[in-house]
């Protein structure tokens, strides 16, 4: 009754074009982005801001990144944490040996040498498809990996392996605070998935699924598959680096190569697979998805712990997580293979209906 | 010197031949289903952790065996019918993330069931050199190695002859194929698969057994699962000749680079060199050296 | 025994299962040779597809290539196109040579197909698909359609209007934004031809477009390329079985078996001819 279509009409193609061409769904938008913006930094815990909130922006808008690459043009990469890695350590040289950069500029050139070096691995593309691509990937993730531990240069000929990131300053503000770095995140973060929801329903976004859908016939229409297939490289690695400076600066607060390891790089495959491959909304519920669940597994298994005394080891908690993830990618993959962006889409369709039942 | 090299390279030889095992296990899945088996690591590891946590138990090593090769194969018959079947339409990237998927169940719960603990695992041969070829060439090649290589050769040459010569051989070598194909002059395609994931369990508690022994069972044997991945794209994914090449140039390659390449950049580099040795192969030959060439038709 | 003749109208017993449409008026535009394939040859390991065809494709016209399964027709296409690169032999169009185009270049000088075995991007809707046939005409870079600002919002914009007239002149206003994967066989095709058509092109390569049809449908296809033809002007080539649409459609036939070109004509010549009919029916037996 309240989500319907009924009586919006469409007087000309822009309107038409619109990123959320029902009223319902700009006023939900509307009031998403004020809760965002303005009520969370009001009320919310420096925990929640911490440990949910700024991850989950970050990891989802590495995951935007790998969207593009995988989601949109059918490149399967497991090597989306190395080019966070990327990101961060030369955010980091850019401030290091750069003065009075600003700061915003310093991660942005730490998403341009991710995309440069995105565009590297990103050529094996042009004869590779499939899995066969999945494993060069797993190159770029070891190598670039092993690249910043072994090269002093770039770690600033630290002994430790652990780096402690600067503070983040821009314009003479500095963002200390968990709710602070929250906005400052929110902030990028939001026009971020702006620029990569434009680009996805643009000429660049049909090209890079047509491509994914079948290259040869888009060889065919005109598309070069080399300039798009890199350019989903470039740009996906930009998103990445941008996402892995602000993990480094605004999360962990260190710069260090073991935060990026495989492990993280399947982590954000399983977001945009749990969320739904080929879309920006899947991004973001996928990245959420994976951060919430592992707190949730864990404060369940204290909660039997303290109460059932079982004495159970610590272990079982992230054993457990392990298996619950597994299981639900496998889950996803056979319920619903389009994700929670799909289940939240066919949720819209029926609310279109509410309360009648068809 | 040069008895140095020969023996880095023996060294890296027999070791290759353990990521053969691993890599076999790929090969008989995808022969048989066009499905590649991300989760056959952890199908080691498990296999690995059952062996040795039985034996802890008190069992004896043939039982143990038993039980273990009896828990693999149910293990392989489940996966078949509860995370295969269901997904048999999707395209194969849905089938590997979901292999992906399954790796990270299957060492969530192995580590659940029989705890983290790094573990030894006891075969009764030593890892040490074969003293007459020792005394004889000033080569030190291991004993274990040598079983291991064994083994391996047994197992690659009863699977060829398996694939090539019986009549269940061909119905796996059809399946692969063409499934409908292969449905229409009746093979039974769900005992078929039942079968080939069986076997790969076979293979994976022999190679967890091998690499178990050698290295100890621990988490990390996992990764080993992803070496494997180099080893197949060199030697081709469908072929078991591929799987033994590929692994025992992986081996070698990867030792003696790490031995004499690796003092110059400070280490390390066996942990990405096969990858990219990888990399390039797929550029210069994608289909790896036993493959067949894909066609694309429009 | 000859081949069917041009009937007008509805005649099911001259052929079950054929469509026919009004014959074309005699009084048509032609122009000079757009296309001229010169003793092209093609072999794919021991196979040969194509050996020493030649054949030239008039401006304006409606050339039909027909032959009978394996003859080589749709490889012939594939050349032309730049999908594969003949080891002999030369293609010319508008002025220029070539040995072997790559898709590039001929989708670039205006050359478009529709294939056998539909390729459509199917997890796109229709008017994406329609869409990526304009994507030669888009000039914005990713940066302008990142921020939707200027060029790229205008760009968009206007080609989006010139794919809505696609849409009506083809008829399949009420499944544009349809997952492509979702439609019926027929309607798939003809979402094809649309988004071959969207890249306005001077020649248009259709393989097989009425494959798998019924009647109602054949003849909706037809009146879709004659309407092409006539008002965009648009030089088409066709691979067709049906021997009434080709009869009634095209101007001239190409007739290919075994890879070797066997006839080159108008219809009605083609249709008497020996080595075709030889070809088609086989040698009359006793």
């Amino acid at each position: 009754m309240l989500y319907r279509e009924a009586g919006q009409f469409k007087s000309s193609y822009a309107a038409d074009s619109a990123i959320l061409p029902i009223r319902q769904d700009r006023i939900g938008l509307a009031i998403i982005l004020a809760i965002a913006f303005v009520v969370i930094p009001l009320a919310a815990s420096p925990y929640l801001f911490s440990a949910i909130l700024i991850p989950t922006l970050i990891l989802a808008l590495a995951a935007l990144g790998l969207n593009i690459l995988t989601g949109y043009a059918g490149q399967l990469s497991l090597g989306a944490a190395a080019f966070m890695a990327v990101g961060a350590f030369a955010s980091y040289n850019f401030v290091l040996r750069v003065p009075g950069i600003p700061l915003l500029l310093a991660f942005a050139g730490g998403g341009v040498m991710a995309a440069a070096v995105g565009i590297v691995f990103g050529l094996p593309s042009l004869r590779i498809r499939g899995f066969y691509l999945a494993v060069a990937t797993l190159a770029a993730q070891f190598f670039i990996v092993w690249c910043l531990t072994k090269i002093g240069w770039i770690t600033n000929y630290n002994s430790s392996g652990v780096i402690t990131a600067q503070r983040m300053q821009i314009a003479g503000i500095t963002f200390d605070t968990p709710q602070e770095k929250y906005l400052l995140v929110l902030t990028i973060v939001a026009l971020m998935a702006l620029a990569a929801k434009n680009m996805a329903r643009g000429n660049i976004g049909r090209q890079w699924m047509a491509i994914r859908d079948m290259d040869v016939a888009a060889e065919v229409i005109g598309i070069r598959l080399m300039r798009a297939k890199l350019l989903a490289f470039a740009v996906s690695s930009f998103y990445c680096g941008v996402a892995g400076a602000l993990f480094a600066y605004a999360y962990l607060g260190t710069v260090e190569p073991e935060a990026y390891s495989l492990d993280l790089s399947f982590r954000i495959l399983f977001m945009i697979i749990i969320g739904g491959l080929g879309t920006v909304l899947g991004a973001f519920l996928g990245s959420a998805f994976i951060v919430i669940v592992p707190i949730l597994l864990s404060v369940a298994v204290e909660f039997l712990d303290n109460t059932l005394h079982l004495g159970v080891p610590s272990s079982v908690g992230s054993n457990l997580q392990l298996m619950v993830f597994g299981g639900l990618i496998i889950f996803f993959l056979i319920v619903e293979p389009f994700g929670l962006a799909r289940i939240w889409q066919i949720t819209k369709e029926k609310l279109r209906l509410w309360p009648f039942p068809h | 010197m040069l008895s140095f090299v020969f023996e880095v390279a023996i060294g890296g030889l027999l070791s290759g031949v353990m990521y053969s095992l691993v890599a076999l296990g790929f090969v008989l899945i995808y022969k048989a289903s066009g499905v590649f088996n991300f989760a056959q690591g952890s199908l080691v590891f498990f296999a690995a952790l059952t062996f040795v946590g039985l034996t802890e138990h008190g069992l004896s090593f043939p039982v143990a065996l038993l039980v273990t090769l009896v828990v693999m194969v149910i293990a392989g018959l489940l996966i078949e019918r509860l995370v295969l079947r269901p997904l048999v339409n999707q395209p194969q990237i849905s089938l590997f993330m979901a292999t992906i998927g399954l790796s990270f169940f299957i060492e969530g719960l192995a580590q659940l069931v029989w705890g983290a603990n790094v573990r030894g695992l006891d075969l009764g041969i030593q890892d040490e050199p074969i003293a007459w070829i020792a005394d004889r060439t000033g080569v030190n090649v291991s004993k274990f190695d040598l079983m291991a290589a064994a083994i391996a050769a047994v197992l690659v040459t009863g699977l060829g002859l398996f694939f090539s010569r019986t009549r269940i051989g061909r119905a796996l070598r059809a399946v692969a194929d063409d499934h409908q194909a292969a449905l229409a002059v009746g093979i039974p395609l769900q005992q078929i698969w039942g079968i080939v994931w069986a076997v790969a369990g076979l293979v994976a508690l022999v190679a967890g057994m091998l690499w178990g022994a050698r290295n100890g069972v621990q988490f990390a044997l996992t990764f080993v699962a992803l070496k494997a991945l180099p080893v197949l794209i060199l030697g081709g994914f469908e072929s078991i000749a591929g799987a033994i090449v590929g692994g025992l140039i992986v081996g070698c390659t990867e030792k003696l680079a790490e031995v004499f390449i690796g003092p110059h950049v400070g280490g390390g580099i066996e942990g990405w060199f096969p990858y990219v040795l990888a990399l390039a192969f797929l550029l210069v030959r994608p289909e790896g050296l036993f493959g067949e060439k894909i066609i694309r038709r429009i | 025994m000859n081949l069917p003749a041009p009937s007008v109208v509805v005649s099911r017993e001259a052929g079950a299962g054929t469509a026919t449409v009004e014959p074309k008026t005699p009084s048509r535009r032609t122009g000079d040779v757009l296309l001229a394939v010169d003793q092209i040859s093609l072999a794919f390991g021991g196979v040969k597809a194509l050996s020493d065809v030649t054949f030239d494709v008039v401006e304006h016209e409606v050339r039909a290539i027909i032959g009978p399964n394996g003859a080589g027709k749709s490889s012939m296409l594939n050349v032309i196109n730049g999908v594969y690169r003949p080891q002999r032999g030369r293609i010319r169009y508008r002025g220029r040579e070539w040995r072997g185009m790559d898709p590039h270049t001929a989708a670039a000088s205006g050359i478009a197909r529709t294939f056998q075995n539909i390729a459509l991007f199917k997890g796109m809707s229709v008017l994406d698909n329609i869409m990526t046939g304009r994507n030669l005409k888009m000039k914005a870079s990713f940066v302008e359609q990142a921020f939707w600002y200027g060029r790229a919002r205008r760009e968009e914009l206007a080609n989006r209007a010139k794919v809505e007239e696609i849409v009506d002149f083809l008829e399949i206003q009420h499944i544009r934004r349809t997952p492509v994967g979702r439609l019926p066989y027929g309607l798939q095709k003809r979402v094809e031809l649309a988004r071959a058509l969207a890249a306005e092109p001077a020649l248009l390569l259709l393989d097989e477009p009425m494959a798998g049809m019924n009647v109602e449908e054949k003849q909706d296809m037809c009146r879709f390329i004659l309407d092409v033809n006539e008002q965009y002007g648009t030089t088409i080539v066709l691979i067709e079985h049906d021997m009434g649409v080709v009869m009634d459609l095209s101007d001239r036939v190409v007739v290919l078996d075994y890879g070797r070109k066997i006839g080159d004509g108008e219809p009605s010549v083609i249709r008497n001819d020996r080595a075709v009919i030889e070809a088609y029916l086989g040698a009359a037996r006793d």
